[in-house]
């Protein structure tokens, strides 16, 4: 499993990428302190979900839903016991695990690497976890949820923008093929 | 999974997972437990990050602002330069000094005000990961003796109270919570109501009748009815009025400045604390004094269980400040 190797299908074939020794632990660690510790001086950056686009960037990368999955879910778990009592433990664990297995699906699926393509993911699977958030809040917690406001839409384009930067970076996580 | 196609087995484990994180949803609604166990490995593991990040943080800052930052505006002689870099390295450090033993004289200046209350200064190391939830993190836990539903204040005025407490952190929900409420009053006509969160920078005041007279501008102060923070502490200022049905709704901007908190002090007592007035300190109450000032002029009694505990101490390590 320390290797990069190539899934092949009878239509293409997609690179299956594989991450240094504790890389992946490491940028967990650092992601959650970002994500407590920033807010702290820039108020405005609490708008990122740094944990949203690990769990996008190593699903794309890894593409191996199962892994994705329960990679999701760690993330997830994680960020609700970081949060504060309004997050039961589950909600964005919920949340992640849909994102990493439909982010591992469709990595397996399609070519993810153009910045491009990684923006629109982003996005994409930017408003697919609000969704699952809010049915979550509305249908398990019976909490008045909306589905959209302007304030998601300006924060699922600065995730995008942020998270095509981010990738480029863990991109040199990877091991060399 | 013997018989179970390989392809599909990702989607079995999909929604096993789901399903079990549905199960442990459904625990905690029905039991209202917070899965304690797993937030505090969690918090255990990634505190020690915070704390020293912000103790880093704080230095890099400092030096960066105060030294890096000023590199431009000397560069005609590089000697000069030099030495007056040298010495306004020295003059931050000593600016860092004066600001930090400002800051403590504030703590002391509270302290002193309010004697026989057992409080503990407090650094701020840690924010919520959920932006949807107000909560902090400090580096006072269970072992300075801070325990869950102690009241935290700023000189400024109250913060928040602590809702959850680990070995060496603790967690505070603010009181621009959505979950978050004080028991107030407003400063001149002495009007009781709660005062609560919105998950906005504004709080809310509820159950003002139509018929009672409020003011843009008039003080809210904490009313003691919580048995949490003691009565006449500053909690806002009025700043929006609109009629409802039957009560208005009133938007309080918080006293204390909730979206830049460094250091704060937790109340550390449970009992509850009773507010001693002389006629003076009544009588500027009434006159529509600001509340903290009032709040800092009045004598705090403490019960006599509280009034064992230590005085205040400093945050844990001093903070490099602009």
């Amino acid at each position: 499993m320390n290797e990069t190797y190539e899934l092949r299908t009878a239509e293409s074939h997609i690179e299956v990428h594989k991450f240094r020794a504790g890389s992946i632990l490491g940028t967990l660690v650092i992601i959650f302190f970002l994500q407590a510790f920033l807010p702290i001086y820039f108020h405005k950056l609490a708008i990122l979900d740094l944990p949203l686009l690990i769990t996008i960037y190593f699903g794309l990368s890894r593409r191996n839903p199962s892994t994705g999955l329960l990679l999701g879910m760690a993330i997830g778990l994680a960020q609700d016991s970081l949060s504060g009592p309004t997050v039961p433990i589950g909600l964005y664990g919920i949340a992640k695990t849909i994102i990493g297995f439909l982010a591992s699906s469709v990595g397996a699926r399609l070519d993810t690497e153009h910045p491009a393509a990684r923006f629109a993911l982003t996005i994409v699977f930017f408003g697919l976890h609000q969704g699952i958030l809010v049915v979550e809040r509305r249908i398990l917690l019976a909490q008045p949820e909306v589905w959209f406001t302007v304030q998601l839409a300006i924060a699922a384009l600065v995730n995008a923008v942020v998270g095509v930067f981010l990738f480029t970076v863990l991109d040199r996580l990877r091991k060399p093929s | 999974m013997v018989g179970v196609p390989s392809r599909h087995k990702s989607i079995f484990l999909l929604a096993a997972m789901v399903l079990l994180q549905i199960l442990l949803l459904a625990v905690q609604i029905k039991s209202d437990s917070q899965g304690r166990l797993i937030r505090v490995w969690t918090v255990g593991a990634i505190s020690p990050f915070e704390r020293a990040g912000s103790y880093g943080i704080g230095g890099v800052r400092g030096t960066w602002v105060h030294y890096f930052a000023l590199q431009n505006t000397s560069r005609e002689n590089a000697d000069l330069r030099h030495e007056n870099d040298r010495l306004k390295l020295e003059v931050t450090q000593l600016q860092s000094r004066v600001a930090e033993a400002a800051r403590l004289e504030t703590l002391l200046n509270f302290r002193q005000a309010h004697q026989q209350v057992p409080m503990l200064g407090a650094r701020v190391i840690g924010a919520s990961a959920d932006s949807a939830s107000r909560t902090i993190y400090l580096d006072r836990g269970e072992h300075d003796g801070i325990l869950k539903n102690m009241g935290v204040i700023t000189p400024d005025g109250i913060v928040g109270k602590v809702i959850e407490t680990f070995s060496n952190a603790s967690q505070v929900l603010l009181l621009t919570d959505k979950d978050s409420g004080v028991g107030a009053m407003l400063a001149t006509s002495r009007i009781q109501s709660p005062v609560g969160g919105t998950g906005e920078p504004r709080l809310e005041m509820k159950y003002v009748a139509n018929d009672d007279k409020v003011e843009v501008g008039e003080s809210v102060v904490t009313s003691g009815m919580d048995r949490i923070f003691p009565p006449d502490l500053a909690v806002g200022t009025v700043v929006e009025i609109k009629s409802g049905n039957p009560f208005k709704t009133i938007r309080v901007q918080p006293a204390a400045n909730l979206e830049r908190l460094e250091e704060v002090i937790v109340l550390t007592t449970l009992q509850p604390l009773i507010l001693k007035h002389d006629s003076s300190d009544a009588a500027s109450g009434a006159n529509g004094k600001s509340p903290s000032a009032a709040a800092d002029a009045a004598k705090v009694q403490a019960n006599k269980s509280a009034a064992d505990q230590p005085a205040i101490d400093k945050p844990k390590s001093p903070v490099t400040h602009q």
